[in-house]
């Protein structure tokens, strides 16, 4: 594919504790295309937000190591790159939103300082000019009286204006690539449905790319065009949302999807996944989720199953479906 | 539906707590926050009551109100038909029998340095029920009965995952046989594939036992599983309240349609309107007239002077706002 942007090949990231190497990471595959909206989509643990953090090397190390496997934006490798190089990719080409915002912020610099601050690292421009584009971002962003709120400080914002703050400035350097860890996992559901509105917008209006990071997928219903399922620090299934939600292959995805309760349904059971998600420090042989399956047979026990094409765009790792 | 009057397990009646907010070395006041501003409601033997609301609408502090956690500022408590505020510490601790709690953080709600036999018997034991090899065959019947192993009762919360740590929990709350059991976010700290467990066993020991929760979330699916009845909370206040299958159909107070149209949806990808803007009012300074009037799309002009009283609309629908008086 021309279009690809940015594409990970067998991304590793492991963390060595005292406890045991944490294989938190443990081999992801996606392309991301140009324009679109791809989601990863797992439950906690499944290494999502880790691999998010890996795209751009923002993970202490130690304990972090990316022990293997390729991140290529365009023809940069940006597991092997410099930090220099890298530096200038960060917040530039590739910005990134996090799920709290308040953490995320630096609580002594006001919201306007801190856009500013970002802007001028990346271009040669004036103090007057980076205000005015960070005025005109937060209005952009729906920030209500925003002369005000870019000379004020995080902690004085709630919850959704923080968000809100956050995202302009990851737009401050119109970004090619926007990557957002649960964006709105810490706010209510109203807030989070006007966050969302943001981002819908912001993918009718901008030509970029989104890496957007959720355990909800009803979420990933409305705002994903491509979704990738992790589990156990894999990528287990990768396809179209629509095909996600009503043609799961992979037994976890649809095990996962089946859990939910739904507003549309009321029965009086709900199916479950037996067990609990595995521990990234001692993950079990072969298919990650074998022990929870009720699929399983003799070889998920000894073999990681690899991907198999089962329809177009829709790849799934599971040995049911190897040919 | 079984809520008849002649089985009224709980009665609230227009229940406050403020909390005083002071300043300076001699703590004057200057404020109060109104976390719980005058509710009412009923709830019969073997119900489930949802409650649900936005984080700081005090949904939790009800909860926690009502097991005198925290000591109301007025209004009445009626359990079986006595009022529960005004009990000394003997009786209170008899009512503890009846009602019990189970909260969103297994992690904060459990002694990491007892064991979870330890932890499931300490209300056997503060109740004075049976001797030790009572206590430990409640205690291994109760880990069946939750779906735990009863050869774990020795082990420390730490040793077992997320979803156990509140199987735990739950057979805690149920060791003494209680009526009612305020579930407070019980499943919100879950991955979805250990939630949806953990709602099956409430469902299921509900059934067995009869119980009857005021079950607390913010996840309108969850309680859309569970509920027989919701009650919506906004500031402090129940908005609407009615049957499971009546609200979720038709909506009639403004936040609770806002409320349910932000809801994610898993059927349709079809661009829907943000209903609310704004964020929720601090409860220390709320509104005037109706709590909501700043953030409603149909407000009009008594809503930011009035304060709108909660009405049976239709049948066992209640709903608090002018535009429907």
């Amino acid at each position: 594919m021309n279009d690809t942007i940015l594409r990970t090949k067998n991304l590793k990231t492991y963390f060595y504790t005292t406890r045991g190497v944490v294989k938190a990471v443990n081999g992801v595959n996606f392309n991301l295309s140009r324009g679109e909206c791809l989601c990863l989509v797992g439950e906690s643990g499944c290494g999502k937000s880790v691999t998010a953090l890996s795209l751009l090397r923002l993970l202490d190390s130690p304990p972090a190591r990316i022990v293997d496997g390729q991140v290529s934006f365009g023809d940069i490798d940006l597991v092997k790159c410099s930090t220099r190089q890298l530096r200038q990719i960060r917040g530039k080409d590739i910005a990134m939103v996090f799920q709290e915002a308040q953490s995320a912020l630096n609580p002594v610099l006001s919201i306007g300082n801190q856009i500013i601050e970002q802007v001028e690292l990346h271009e040669r421009i004036s103090q007057r000019e980076a205000r005015a584009r960070a005025l005109a971002l937060l209005e952009e962003m729906g920030i209500p009286s925003a002369e005000r709120v870019i000379d004020t400080y995080p902690h004085l914002l709630s919850g959704g204006m923080k968000q809100r703050a956050m995202i302009a400035m990851s737009l401050s350097c119109n970004p090619q690539i926007l990557i957002a860890d649960e964006p709105t996992t810490a706010v209510d559901v109203t807030i989070q449905a006007q966050i969302l509105e943001i981002f819908r917008n912001l993918r009718a209006r901008k030509q970029m790319s989104f890496i957007f990071i959720t355990h909800d997928l009803a979420i990933v219903n409305e705002i994903g065009d491509r979704a990738v399922v992790m589990y156990g620090g894999r990528d287990v299934e990768t396809a179209p949302v629509s095909r996600i939600i009503k043609n799961p292959r992979h037994p976890y995805t649809r095990g996962l999807i089946a859990c939910l309760p739904n507003m549309s349904r009321s029965e009086k059971r709900l199916e479950s996944i037996p067990g609990n998600t595995p521990n990234p420090i001692e993950l079990p042989p072969g298919c990650p989720f074998h022990p929870r399956c009720p699929k399983a047979m003799d070889i998920c026990r000894r073999k990681v199953p690899s991907p198999t094409i089962v329809a177009e765009g829709h790849a799934v790792s599971c040995h049911l479906y190897a040919s | 539906m079984k809520s008849t009057a002649n089985h009224k397990l709980l009665q609230v009646i227009d229940l406050k707590k403020y909390y005083p907010v002071t300043v300076g070395l001699l703590s004057r006041q200057v404020g109060e926050v109104r976390a719980v501003d005058g509710v009412s409601f009923l709830m019969a033997e073997g119900e489930i009551l949802g409650l649900v609301g936005e984080s700081g609408c005090g949904k939790s502090t009800l909860g926690r109100t009502i097991l005198r956690l925290e000591e109301p500022s007025s209004g009445k408590i009626l359990y079986k038909g006595s009022d529960i505020t005004t009990l000394d510490k003997e009786r209170l601790r008899a009512l503890r029998k009846e009602i019990q709690i189970v909260l969103q953080d297994p992690d904060a709600s459990l002694d990491s340095r007892m064991t979870a036999g330890d932890s499931i018997a300490e209300p056997l034991v503060v109740h004075g029920v049976g001797g030790d090899v009572e206590r430990n065959e409640r205690v291994a019947e109760l880990m069946k009965q939750v779906g735990l192993d009863p050869r774990q009762a020795n082990h420390y919360p730490h040793e077992f995952s997320g979803g156990q740590k509140q199987r735990i929990g739950i057979a805690r709350a149920l060791a003494i046989n209680p009526k009612l059991i305020i579930a407070d976010e019980p499943v919100s700290a879950l991955d979805v594939s250990v939630q949806a467990q953990i709602l099956n066993l409430m469902m299921d020991i509900q059934e067995e036992f009869g119980l009857a929760y005021l079950f607390i979330a913010h996840d309108l699916a969850v309680i859309r599983h569970m509920a027989h009845r919701v009650a919506i909370m906004y500031l402090g206040k129940i908005v609407e309240l009615a049957d499971k299958a009546e609200i979720f159909a038709k909506p009639m107070h403004p936040y609770t349609q806002a409320l349910l149209a932000a809801v994610p949806s898993f059927k349709t990808k079809a661009k829907k309107e943000v209903l609310l803007s704004g964020d929720v009012p601090s409860p220390l300074n709320p509104p005037t007239g109706c709590h909501f009037h700043p953030r409603c799309r149909k407000a009009f002009k008594p809503c930011s002077q009035d304060e709108p009283k909660l009405v049976e609309l239709s049948k066992s629908h209640f709903v608090s706002c002018h535009l429907y008086t």
